[in-house]
């Protein structure tokens, strides 16, 4: 079957085709081998996956509903388009599915400490919700910069009782941020777990992120089959690390005919090299642990990304997207800052849903899709987050 | 034979310990850093460690992710660095390791790094992100080009990792002597004498010590129970606080005799 030939990725070393792999110091490795194990037995424990299910439902708000936006449809003319709300959930974002799952194993594993970088902030403060309905320590990296950018989910984090701690080297953004957050772990690594907020970094976070937020696209599924009957034409998600769009295409991969699309930022455009486009633009580079697609310079140095969206500023995208745009299984396309503001507009005019500026990529992209297709049809949009975070950006763009 | 394996050959039979010194390659200049080397030899060094400088070092501590930066200011690259080497070579025979991360060799090319490096006059590769599990390649080109492939071990590595790892190592073992990335810190873990010992019960290659190494002290603690030791930060931070300054090279020999003596000198 389809579907069980794709879930054998990634191999046993962590690889899809030839992405993703360990790439980290020696200090981790024995780590990361154990965290393999323990989740890999995580994965087919009907306990946990209770236990799991329980905070997902009871806590986060699952399922989220998967929403007709009648108005944005009929300005779109040609497309018939559904929400899946992850905006719905709480704190906002589609984040707190991973961070639910992996403060679990986290407890499983009899680790003491959180760490997490964050970037727009969102994964900080499901990182520090998480870890204090666990009541374990947490610490988030933040870039300086995105620290200025977002600065209301700073003062959640700390409210939550996380400490926030400033980013000062390279870019001051996502990038550093993580970096500084490896070292931690690095130093830290006996007593301390690193969640990480997207399916990116060293095998098996890829896999394990992957895994927690498959439940999108398990519910979206199911919610459209009742719906219409069928499955949907396509499937559309925007892309910095990829998290939103790998857990709704997940369920999907083995349907043929469902087509997917995963929107990147091309900030300022993508000819102009202020952009986070390493699907369209970048290279195979290794970046934070695995190999992937990455923005470099003709020396192998890591690019600093742009988006006016703080959670797609990042140059490199989760192994597992570069293997799909390999393969030719997802399609990749980019949406500018000015075109995702517009997106942005559209939905919190037509539907009273003001999105993410993450989000408002994908958003965005429809009314390329809609002018694309031949016939009427049908698109699941992972509505990843709420824009309320971005006030401040959107304020200074209108 | 590789000048890394000569190299410690000659320490063995004389019953001494390697001096490894790291400097950033670029920092403050090329033309420094070969000045650097050269006069290292005159001062106690065995082995240079040369770090070829990337963007996002995430194994290495304030000291040496600055020292990098200023190194790309100066639109440093692997075919500048290899350049230095080949004129180093042409005054000295000291073993040179290249110390980098996994990215700017991939996209150099694996091959082409390996054979290139060979070229110039490199004797070993070391790159923390690279365990050996993904470094098949390098393994395979390095072997080809009598290049000595230096693997990690650290505190937290397991038994089946260490039989690996010290397995696939050429040239030394380096050991990390902490759970950290580089940079001083003050001591020395007394727990990695008996970590060390246990690793010899899987290979007779030589060990050595870096990562918070800093002192004459510390240096002289760890020559105790390691093959050789390895300075980085100490010595990069004494070159960056004489940066500019006409004596730049012999202030930071001075320091880095006083380690290598600490090295050498027997109770």
């Amino acid at each position: 079957m389809e579907v069980q030939f794709h879930m054998t990725l990634p191999d046993k070393n962590g690889h899809f085709g030839e992405f993703g792999g360990k790439f980290v110091p020696e200090t981790l490795m024995a780590m990361l081998e154990d965290l393999e194990k323990v989740f890999t037995s995580l994965r087919s424990d009907a306990k946990f996956k209770r236990e799991f299910r329980y905070y997902l439902t009871e806590y986060a708000g699952r399922p989220t509903s998967l929403y007709l936006a009648e108005r944005l449809s009929a300005h779109l003319k040609t497309l018939k388009v559904y929400l899946k709300r992850e905006d719905l959930l709480h704190t906002g974002a589609h984040k707190i599915n991973n961070t639910l799952g992996q403060v679990l194993v986290a407890r499983k594993m009899g680790k003491t400490r959180i760490i997490a970088e964050t970037g727009a902030g969102q994964h900080g403060v499901a990182t520090a919700t998480a870890a204090a309905l666990m009541g374990l320590e947490c610490v988030v990296y933040m870039g300086a910069e995105d620290i200025q950018r977002q600065a209301l989910n700073v003062d959640r984090m700390r409210l939550l009782g996380a400490q926030v701690v400033p980013v000062t080297s390279g870019s001051q953004t996502l990038k550093d941020a993580m970096n500084e957050a490896i070292r931690d772990w690095v130093t830290n690594v006996r007593h301390t777990f690193y969640i990480i907020g997207s399916v990116a970094g060293p095998h098996p976070y890829p896999v394990m992120v992957r895994d927690f937020q498959a439940v999108i696209g398990r519910e979206a599924r199911r919610q459209f089959r009742t719906k219409e009957r069928r499955l949907p034409d396509y499937l559309l998600a925007c892309v910095g690390g990829g998290s939103n769009a790998m857990g709704l295409f997940h369920a999907f991969i083995g349907d043929k005919n469902v087509k997917m699309i995963g929107v990147e930022a091309a900030g300022r455009g993508l000819q102009t090299h202020q952009h986070a486009a390493p699907l369209a633009k970048g290279d195979i580079g290794v970046l934070h642990g695995s190999k992937s697609r990455v923005l470099e310079t003709k020396d192998g140095q890591i690019e600093v990304a742009h988006s006016i969206a703080a959670g797609l500023d990042y140059p490199g995208v989760g192994p597992e997207h570069a293997y799909y745009k390999k393969t030719g299984r997802v399609e990749y396309v980019s949406v500018t800052d000015k075109a995702a503001m517009a997106g942005l507009k559209l939905l919190s005019e037509s539907e009273g849903i003001i999105p993410a500026l993450e989000t408002a990529h994908a958003i965005a992209y429809l009314q390329k899709l809609a002018r694309r297709v031949r016939r009427t049809s049908t698109v699941i949009v992972c509505l990843s987050g709420r824009g309320d975070k971005d006030m401040g950006m959107i304020k200074k763009f209108l | 034979m590789n000048r890394i394996d000569q190299k410690f050959k000659e320490l063995r039979k004389k019953r001494q310990k390697a001096f490894i010194a790291f400097v950033t390659a670029g920092d403050p200049a090329l033309r420094i850093t070969e000045e650097l080397v050269l006069s290292f030899e005159r001062n106690g060094v065995d082995i240079v460690e040369l770090g070829v400088p990337f963007s996002d070092p995430l194994a290495d501590g304030a000291t040496i992710q600055a020292s990098s930066q200023r190194a790309l200011q100066n639109a440093v690259n692997i075919p500048r660095i290899l350049n230095t080497v080949k004129r180093i070579r042409q005054q000295s025979q000291i073993p040179i390791a290249l110390m980098t991360y996994y990215n700017p060799v991939y996209h150099y090319g694996e091959q082409k790094f390996v054979q290139d490096a060979k070229r110039s006059g490199v004797d070993g590769i070391i790159i923390p992100d690279l365990p050996p599990e993904e470094a098949e390649g390098i393994i395979r080109h390095s072997k080809r080009n009598d290049m000595a492939t230096i693997f990690f071990l650290a505190p937290t590595s397991t038994r089946q990792r260490v039989r690996r790892i010290v397995k696939q190592s050429t040239g030394f073992i380096y050991y990390v002597a902490l759970t950290g990335v580089t940079g001083a810190r003050k001591g020395f873990d007394r727990s990695n004498a008996a970590k060390i010992r246990s690793f010899r019960e899987f290979t007779t290659k030589p060990i050595c010590v870096g990562f918070g190494v800093s002192t004459p002290v510390q240096v002289k603690a760890a020559a105790k129970v390691a093959d050789g030791v390895i300075v980085g930060s100490a010595i990069v931070d004494r070159i960056n606080r004489n940066a500019g300054k006409r004596d730049c090279v012999t202030n930071v020999s001075g320091f880095v005799r006083t380690l290598a003596r600490a090295l050498k000198v027997r109770e």
